[in-house]
């Protein structure tokens, strides 16, 4: 048992536990972090897309230094059947601003930068030390953690938890129940590395400009899921995910899926050649709002991941997670400042600023979206992708086929499959879901 | 007792990758760790402080982002860490690193304690010569054991260290006089995971970090690549080759049909071991 106390433990350095530290540490308050991986990022294996807006509000100059791989120029949706894809591609040279909005990044580079930073700030950063337990009082209130080091036990005002998204040890204490497979996505993920001048030539970029496919339809199998291709300077992130509930349920693996997203005819020219560097496999919260669990108690705040706060529909998950890290931290420095005690009625303050934010504001937005995906999935996954490629196709051949008797066709292949009422059903429930 | 350990960052060979069309190794983005053939050396030199006292003192010479090394170095247990980091002393053969090495281990003489051991690994994964440690008692002159495998006893009033040192053929037990420089084998211990504290210790410990002038190197000249007489000339990846492995039938008499095999692939091989049979 360590005699020195803190005012507060990080359990977790990926985005949430370093804006935490980070924010904290910058208030003032005497801060130790505890990441279990060899250094911040040496455990991660997100895509992956960074939004700058959420990091300027912790580090406003990140740009000068952080390891960034592409700014993004361009954005394409892929709508997939299994020998065609029907797009929609947004590209603008706006995106080439001086301080450009989204970028392309590799964690396990960017969160040692981060980590740095969080250590500048006057943070205590253990790595390579995993919290096997949190340490409670008589009454259950959290007072530290206990660690897989010897004489390991270590206390603080208040503990954040940032363990990411198994979320062992809020379980383990009985403060939060395990996501369930429904709630969760297995995604498999692989780096393909190429020379720099064959990834801009495939994919229309020159400089630092970067790309992003995100793709969906029959690579799936009727299960939900997406799947992804993101352009770095000198390799390409590809992967797909689908719910782990889903996966139970077709008997599918994550490699059959991954395999046969690369073999897809608008896919394999993309990596043709490439030299595979990785092959990682994680869990994605996908509850949405209806998910998210107690988020704070006596002691204790749970952030990023580990409090399932993910916005499935933009791909926000380290975004929301900075923020409710920091939002977090906020709130534990305005409880502090005021010298109240870490009780659970003060730390709900926690929960009422997150309320007021995005974070909580676009999730209530999409509360409908992760049930009706998953209830609907054969429909939005399978029939609806084989549709429009059969109407696409329908479109574009020239064949002497009268253009009337042409789209007729194509209206009657829709009822067939989904009948006027399906229709109507499944567009009202998507319009009020994104509402 | 005062222990010097000297240790090297070195890239992760684990996941270093060869340039195809360079050759040359492609280091961006290669993690780095310490030295492995080090950490046997450093494990020894805790062990030696922890049942006689005294004090480790690791010292590294290197680019500032050695820090991290040393500072895992710190975690295991370690005392003290000192960094000798200057452009100087870039692009260093073995000559000049043992060199500002010895150059840094008066200097630590001097301002913590003359150490009574000073500890190396084997040799490094990076380089390869296993020059450095014998290099660095040569020009402190002190006395060495190098290839040691066990460390059987330390007798701090006699000044003697009595060592297992493995040589081809056998092991040799030596003892020698205090103060003197080891260089620990492979496979010999196993690092220990330092406590709580040592962790918490070693996040806020300040390294210390001398310039070549801070560590009193009197001849600048003697230091990185202008105190290099080796030169690289060229790196290159092994070919592959074409020769393959192909499977004989053993039958009844299998040393006969595997010597047959030889004689047929090198041709040249009968008549000479023939010949030379003849001379005896």
């Amino acid at each position: 048992m360590i005699e020195e106390k803190f005012d507060a433990i990080v359990v977790g350095a990926g985005m949430a536990g370093n804006a935490a530290a980070l924010t904290l540490a910058q208030r003032g308050l005497k801060v130790l972090q505890l990441e279990r991986g060899e250094y911040s990022g040496s455990k991660n294996v997100q895509g992956a897309i960074l939004y700058a807006d959420m990091l300027e509000k912790l580090i406003p100059d990140f740009r000068e230094d952080a390891p960034l791989e592409r700014h993004l120029v361009e954005q394409r949706f892929w709508m997939m059947d299994d020998r065609s894809h029907t797009g929609l591609h947004y590209r603008s040279d706006d995106f080439n601003e001086e301080k450009p909005n989204r970028y392309t990044i590799i964690r396990a580079q960017f969160d040692k930068w981060f980590s740095q930073k969080v250590r500048e700030a006057g943070a205590t950063v253990l790595c390579e030390t995993t919290v096997t337990e949190l340490a409670q009082d008589a009454y259950g209130k959290v007072i530290g953690v206990r660690t897989d080091r010897a004489d390991g036990e270590i206390h603080a005002d208040v503990v954040v938890l940032a363990e990411g998204v198994n979320g062992l040890l809020g379980t383990r204490a009985g403060l939060r129940k395990r996501p369930t497979p429904d709630k969760v996505a297995l995604a498999v993920k692989e780096m393909h590395f190429l020379p720099r001048e064959t990834i801009e030539a495939r994919f229309n970029l020159k400089g630092d400009e970067g790309m992003v496919i995100e793709a969906a339809g029959t690579i799936s199998r009727g299960m939900t899921g997406m799947g992804f291709i993101y352009a770095n300077k000198e390799c390409i992130s590809l992967g797909i995910g689908c719910l782990v509930a889903d996966f139970q349920r077709t008997g599918e693996t994550p490699y059959g899926l991954l395999d046969r997203f690369k073999r897809h005819p608008s896919v394999a020219p993309l990596i043709e050649g490439s030299e595979v560097k990785e092959y990682a496999a994680h869990l994605i919260p996908e509850g949405g709002f209806k998910a998210i669990p107690q988020l704070y108690g006596e002691g204790w705040v749970v952030v990023g991941d580990a409090a399932q706060l993910n916005n499935a529909i933009h791909r926000e998950g380290s975004n929301l997670a900075m923020t409710s890290g920091r939002i977090a931290a906020e709130a534990i420095f305005q409880v502090k400042s005021r010298k109240d005690p870490m009780t659970a009625e003060n730390l709900a303050l926690y929960k009422k600023m997150l309320d007021e934010s995005f974070v909580i504001k676009d999730l209530k937005k999409y509360k409908d979206m992760p049930a009706l995906m998953h209830t609907q999935s054969q429909n939005f996954f399978l029939t609806y992708p084989e549709l429009v490629s059969k109407a696409m196709q329908n479109f574009l051949r020239v064949d002497g086929t009268p253009k009337v008797e042409k789209e007729k066709t194509t209206f009657k292949s829709f009822i067939k499959a989904r009948s006027w009422s399906g229709l109507f059903g499944d567009a009202f429930r998507l319009a009020r879901a994104w509402r | 007792m005062h222990i010097v350990v000297c240790i090297k960052q070195v890239p992760d060979s684990a996941q270093i990758r060869v340039h195809p069309v360079t050759n040359t190794i492609m280091r961006q983005g290669v993690p780095t760790i310490i030295n492995p053939y080090d950490l046997f050396a450093l494990e020894a030199a805790l062990e030696l402080r922890d049942q006689f006292g005294g004090e480790v003192t690791v010292l590294t010479m290197g680019p500032p982002s050695a820090e991290d090394s040393l500072r895992k170095a710190l975690t295991f247990g370690a005392d003290r860490a000192v960094l000798l980091t200057d452009r100087f002393f870039a692009g260093a053969d073995t000559l000049a690193t043992t060199y500002a090495l010895a150059t840094a281990i008066r200097k630590i003489s001097t301002e913590f304690g003359a150490p009574d051991l000073v500890f190396t690994g084997k040799q490094t994964i990076d380089g390869d010569t296993a020059q450095v440690g014998p290099g660095i008692a040569k020009r402190l002159g002190l006395l060495q054991l190098t290839y040691v495998a066990r460390i059987s006893a330390l007798d701090l009033q006699a000044r003697t260290i009595d060592a297992e040192r493995r040589s081809e053929g056998g092991v040799q037990l030596l003892r020698t006089r205090l103060p003197c420089l080891v260089t620990m084998l492979e496979a010999t211990n196993q690092i220990r995971r330092g406590a709580m504290a040592d962790a918490l210790r070693a996040a806020r410990a300040e390294i210390v970090k001398w310039s070549a002038q801070d560590a009193g190197v009197e001849d600048i000249s003697k230091c990185g690549l202008r105190g290099s007489p080796t030169i690289v000339k060229r790196v290159f990846a092994p070919a592959a080759r074409s020769e393959k492995a192909t499977l004989i039938e053993a039958g009844e008499q299998p040393a006969e049909a595997l010597i047959d095999a030889i004689f047929k692939r090198q041709p040249a091989l009968e008549p000479e071991l023939a010949a030379l049979a003849r001379g005896y």
